[in-house]
């Protein structure tokens, strides 16, 4: 058992002394600083100068269009009556002067009507903006000139009120669920990339111990598969640690940056309010997952004699990982059908497909528990036969990659044949 | 007590890689095993080691059989060499060390008398990607041995080493022979096993040929290797009864012949001849050995 420690800290200590562990931690980091404060970043760029549109109004002078836009665009743009030809305004436009021009005209029915030139019509902030002012006047006029009150208008107007209440028991009303599907979301998000990146960390971890052929050595001291799980629980503490160090700063900045934004993003995701039991499910599926991932990729790992292998051989994880999550995706629309529950209890998708639907539904305890065991047990499996394949594998040098060498590997280690 | 194997059979398949070895390795003393490429050498030392279960047969160490709980003992330069790429030496050996059951003061201290004693101490701080093959080597013999090992298995350990370095690693087998140390080596180099080794064994296709003690196995061997060098051709030898091979060299011949008074005749034959410059009996070397027994040169 002392070796199993020997190997954790090992494997832990020379992985996050790496420059590469360090480098993409503080990238990483950055981007969280960055992304929480992308509006302040956003604001200090495009502040310089507020953009400039010619406007030909040829409405009914009475209308006064251009005060009436001015009214829901004064913000963002600045509207500068011409009266000048529109060839002379587009000359205008091309020289830069104005960022556009917008040619204003009533006929008969239509109050107002409207048609926006600039140099490219790729962005489309001011002409929609544009649009959505002239469509918010046009309702006035046409009021106007039926003679609804303003009140009356805004009656016209007010949204329908509709709930929806779900009759089960224990089902999550509708605030639950979206603070729920926020939650959901994220803890997919972090178990995607953790067996992602952590997953194919270990088999490199191991391809590269194979092809440095130091194996050997370290097999010849220490069982295969205390040193797989050494390994395997060696690279989850640097993940822990990782996602420490980057939770920590993401939670600062956005503190800073949110502060601002009454309740913010926190209760946007659901953050606010917890319950501490979807934390704990939270918890035990992504630990759960990783180490099911991770066994799996340390077999891949001992399989290959190269390191420029291991992605080859590892595709098929990454493969099931990509599906698991896109399967996820489309249950948090909708997480009650059959094809999802079913999918719930295949091993590989258990981590994310049962804790989505342990936070999206309100699930018999059994469900949860059942999936955890079929996690369990078929980490179990894979370890033990994993290991068994580790041992031979490991001593196995052939240039293929094919799965075929499972086979072989196993032949290596059987005592009679 | 010793290193014993008995009735030890791997099968690969259909592959017979090592066919019912049956020796007994003394303690405390060198033992050679001499053998071409892929004739089971390395298979062997795996067994022994515990890395690939034997298909048939056992294998005992001071009468129980090896695993985990003993390989804090055993030490082991395997044949493919290996270390971390990345790492510093001292980390890897310490590391290393550990594994097998090492202090890390202790491990720090060996080290440093090790690296002084191959007179590499300044490579104690640098990665191993950055030294020489001949020095990785030597680094990778001194993590075999650091946690001073009771059983020693060493695979090819001179190969790849200028001279000066082999005769370096020789010493240090020897010392650490003599310091009780049970070693086992295999070596590409006949004059390697035929210096240090008392006891050999030389396989063939998984099958030990020749086994025992030098001494006897030479011994009993009878014919003898004789050297002459002269100023005449000697061509006519070659159909001498007693002369069992025929070697022209630059300077005369070298020959075998059945056995030492076969010696007396020739040396009657060729007198009279030319100027007789070198006449040279001589025990037979192992590679003759080697040669008539697998049948086949290796070098």
């Amino acid at each position: 058992m002392n070796n199993f420690w020997t190997i954790l800290w090992h494997t832990y200590w020379t992985k996050i002394k790496t420059r590469s562990f360090l480098i993409t931690t503080i990238i990483t980091a950055l981007l969280f600083v960055l992304l929480a404060n992308i509006t302040t970043i956003i604001d200090t760029f495009s502040n310089e100068e507020t953009p400039k549109v010619a406007v030909i109004d040829e409405t009914n002078s009475s209308i006064d269009a251009i005060e009436r836009i001015e009214a829901y665009t004064s913000e963002e743009v600045i509207l500068e009556s011409v009266q000048q030809s529109e060839a002379e305004v587009e000359e205008k436009v091309i020289s830069g002067e104005f960022i556009g021009a917008l040619y204003l005209t009533s006929n008969g029915d239509d109050p107002i009507s409207g048609e926006y030139k600039s140099l490219s019509i790729a962005d489309t902030t001011i002409s929609s903006l544009l649009q959505t002012a002239l469509q918010q006047i046009k309702t006035e006029l046409t009021a106007e000139s039926i003679n609804l009150s303003p009140e009356q208008l805004q009656t016209l107007y007010a949204p329908v009120s509709f709930e929806t209440t779900a009759l089960e028991e224990n089902a999550k009303s509708e605030e639950e669920l979206s603070q729920a599907r926020g939650l959901v979301y994220v803890v997919l998000f972090l178990i995607y990339f953790a067996v992602i990146m952590y997953a194919s960390m270990i088999a490199n971890e191991v391809a590269t111990e194979k092809s440095s052929r130091i194996m050997e050595i370290l097999i010849s001291s220490t069982p295969p598969v205390q040193q797989m799980f050494a390994k395997i629980l060696g690279i989850a503490l640097l993940s822990v640690t990782q996602m420490l160090i980057l939770g920590s700063i993401g939670f600062l900045a956005l503190r800073e940056s949110m502060s601002k934004l009454e309740g913010g993003w926190f209760e946007a995701f659901g953050f606010s309010n917890l319950s501490i039991g979807i934390l704990v499910y939270a918890a035990i599926f992504f630990l759960l997952g990783y180490f099911l991932y991770a066994t799996l990729a340390a077999f891949l790992g001992s399989l290959v004699s190269r390191i420029e292998d291991v992605q080859q051989m590892i595709m098929p994880m990454t493969m099931l990982v990509i599906v698991g999550f896109l399967l996820s995706m489309y249950g948090l629309s909708d997480p009650d059908t059959t094809f999802i529950t079913i999918a719930s209890y295949i091993p590989f998708f258990t981590p994310m497909l049962m804790f989505l639907r342990v936070g999206m539904l309100s699930l018999p305890v059994w469900e949860p528990i059942l999936g955890m065991v079929v996690l369990i047990v078929t980490t179990i499996i894979l370890a033990i036969f994993g290991a068994r394949v580790y041992r031979g594998g490991v001593l196995m040098y052939g240039r293929s990659t094919s799965y075929k060498d499972i086979k072989k590997a196993i032949q290596l280690t059987k005592k009679e044949k | 007590m010793s290193l014993k194997l008995e009735n030890v059979t791997k099968k690969f398949g259909q592959f017979t890689a090592v066919d019912d070895i049956s020796i007994e390795i003394p303690e405390k003393e060198m033992f050679g095993f001499l053998g071409a490429n892929g004739a089971g050498k390395t298979t062997t030392f795996r067994m022994i080691l515990g890395l690939i279960d034997a298909t048939k047969g056992n294998i005992t160490w001071q009468g129980k059989p090896i695993n985990y709980s003993v390989s804090g003992q055993i030490g082991y330069l395997p044949e493919e060499r290996g270390l971390y790429p990345k790492l510093q030496v001292k980390e890897q050996l310490v590391y290393l060390a550990r594994l097998r059951g090492m202090d890390k003061q202790a491990a720090l201290k060996e080290l440093d008398n090790w690296l002084e004693r191959f007179k590499v101490p300044d490579y104690k701080t640098k990665k191993v990607e950055e030294l020489s093959k001949g020095n990785q080597q030597k680094i990778q013999f001194i993590s075999s041995i650091l946690h001073k090992p009771k059983l020693l298995i060493l695979d090819e350990p001179f190969s790849g080493l200028d001279p000066v370095n082999v005769e370096l690693l020789k010493e240090a087998v020897v010392d650490l022979k003599n310091s009780g140390t049970s070693i086992v080596f295999s070596s590409h180099r006949m004059e390697h096993v035929e210096e240090l080794c008392e006891h050999l064994c030389i396989m063939q296709k998984g099958k030990p040929v020749v086994h025992g003690e030098l001494k006897e196995i030479k011994r009993s061997y009878g014919k003898k290797s004789l050297i002459i060098h002269g100023d005449f051709s000697m061509s006519f030898l070659q159909d001498h009864p007693a002369v069992k091979k025929f070697k022209m060299t630059t300077e005369g011949v070298h020959l075998q012949i059945e056995n030492e008074w076969a010696a007396d005749d020739i040396l009657k034959d060729i007198v009279g001849k030319g100027f007789i410059r070198k006449f040279m009996l001589e025990e037979p070397s192992l590679n003759d050995i080697f040669i008539e027994k697998a049948g086949a040169s290796y070098e």
